[in-house]
């Protein structure tokens, strides 16, 4: 629970800036897990043009892993992942965290 | 220089509308609201406004659009009535809660079903928790004031609150009236600029609207328009004050008709009061005390007021036109009960539930009120035993 009263914060709403979505986290949403592997991806960025949440992380323009910490595991990458490369697969949270 | 007009009540509103020329104004049709909107829009296809006309497909996208043109920092004007109230729900709350101050003449009509087209309050009082501030208008020069003075009272930095200003539907929305309206220079001048404290095109100071705002924030956030609703008593009164100086018009949150030492009190809301001061006047000239006290804020309520303007009344009736369903009596029954509750004021309190779906209550109607009053002066009055006035038995 934040700390400032209703006093203190700017009314109907707003947040005095923009771009916050980065600093909520909401990664503990996730049910499914998508795990992906290195190996298999072909780095056609389907996945990084449908993901909702931003959370494909790439560098020089290829895919390099998933933002855990904002990613709600929709499933939206495992779906446009094409069949035959099949680079991501979602996993069920409590069994991602068991195998850890 | 006042100019002396001759409008129905929803021209009257276009007249303030077109004084004022909001930045943009959304709005979809529906009886008795529409003819509002066409006088509006003649005056922005004649060039006589710069106002932004949006026309969209429901109110529901009429409410949206204005929400989101308030939150670009606009000032924005709409109007309803009754189901297209009904449709934009869900945004009015929004409007309110993301502190937009849009203003909406509400032209009364009574919701379906069955359908219906004519006046009851079943819409706005519907939507008196809405978090909007409600101004009820006897006739067309007070919908012609109202809205100039709605304007102020929504932007005042202390409410920044949506209003809305209600008329009843046909009664007011149709009927031509004599009105006294301000010069353009001396209207545009009373409503100023708007400069609104967030905008979302200000990309030298951007922010974030209408966000997610869960367990933490959430009850913080209706605590502030609890104390914009409750600062608005104050800007209401002060700005009736400043107005009257333009206009010569008074105007407060109530209006108290003769009640200052009336045994037998009529409180009622709208177009109603016309004919209860008529009623007033001739019960006065046969030397009985009776009184009208009107309301014209109905939101926020003008406790202190009604407390005051019933001090002396022996007995009161307390006229509703809209029902709410499985309550004791009707939404203004209920606020005056619990206004004098705890004053320690003993008086005999009747409901009485009129003119549904347009209804008449005639001159008649309110004298028997008032006789009635007289008998049960001194009684104990169930909150539940309401009476009906010109229901067929």
């Amino acid at each position: 629970m934040s700390e400032r009263s209703w006093k203190e914060i700017p009314i109907g709403g707003i947040i005095e800036e923009a771009g916050n979505a980065d600093s909520y986290e909401t990664g503990s949403w996730r049910t499914y897990r998508p795990i992906w592997d290195a190996e298999k991806c072909i780095h056609c960025l389907a996945c990084w043009i449908a993901c909702p949440d931003s959370s494909i992380l790439l560098e020089d323009g290829k895919m390099v892993g998933i933002d855990y910490a904002h990613c709600k595991g929709c499933g939206i990458c495992a779906f446009e992942c094409p069949d035959k490369i099949s680079a991501l697969e979602m996993v069920l949270e409590t069994d991602a965290a068991a195998a850890k | 220089m006042a100019r002396r007009l001759t409008l129905t009540g929803n021209d009257a509103a276009a007249e303030a509308m077109r004084q004022i020329d909001p930045d943009v104004v959304t709005c979809f049709p529906i009886t008795p609201q529409t003819e509002l909107m066409h006088k509006f829009a003649d005056f922005v296809a004649d060039g006589e406004v710069k106002a932004e006309m949006v026309l969209v497909e429901s109110e529901h996208s009429a409410m949206s659009a204005a929400v989101g043109a308030a939150s670009a920092g606009a000032r924005v004007m709409t109007a309803t009535s009754a189901n297209g109230l009904a449709l934009m729900w869900e945004i009015v709350y929004i409007a309110a809660s993301n502190r937009l101050p849009i203003v909406m003449p509400v032209v009364n009509r009574a919701l379906s079903g069955p359908i219906n087209i004519h006046c009851d309050h079943s819409d706005t009082m519907g939507c008196r928790d809405t978090g909007w501030i409600q101004l009820y208008s006897e006739n067309a020069q007070e919908v012609y004031d109202n809205v100039l003075q709605a304007i102020r009272i929504a932007e005042n930095p202390d409410v920044l609150l949506p209003v809305m200003v209600t008329f009843d539907g046909f009664i007011i929305s149709h009927t031509v009236e004599v009105l006294d309206a301000l010069e353009d220079k001396e209207a545009s001048d009373w409503v100023g600029e708007y400069k609104a404290m967030y905008t979302l095109l200000d990309t030298e100071k951007p922010a974030t609207f209408g966000p997610l705002d869960l367990q933490d924030y959430y009850f913080e956030h209706k605590r502030q328009q609890i104390e914009g609703m409750s600062n608005a008593t104050e800007v209401i009164k002060s700005v009736g004050k400043a107005y009257e100086k333009l206009s010569g018009r008074a105007y407060g949150m109530t209006e108290r008709y003769m009640t200052d030492d009336a045994d037998y009190v009529v409180v009622a809301l709208g177009s109603t009061c016309g004919t209860a001061k008529v009623v007033v006047d001739e019960m006065r000239a046969e030397g009985k005390r009776v009184g009208l006290l009107k309301i014209r804020s109905f939101r926020p309520f003008p406790h202190a007021e009604i407390v005051a303007g019933l001090a002396s009344a022996k007995a009161i009736g307390v006229l509703d036109r809209s029902v709410s369903f499985g309550a004791p009596g009707g939404p203004v029954h209920k606020e005056i009960l619990a206004a004098l509750s705890g004053t320690g004021h003993q008086t005999s309190i009747v409901n009485y539930l009129y003119g549904l779906g347009g209804r008449d209550i005639s001159l008649d109607h309110i004298r028997s009120v008032f006789e009635e009053l007289e008998t049960v002066a001194g009684k104990t009055i169930a909150p539940n035993e309401v009476r009906f006035i010109g229901l067929r038995g």
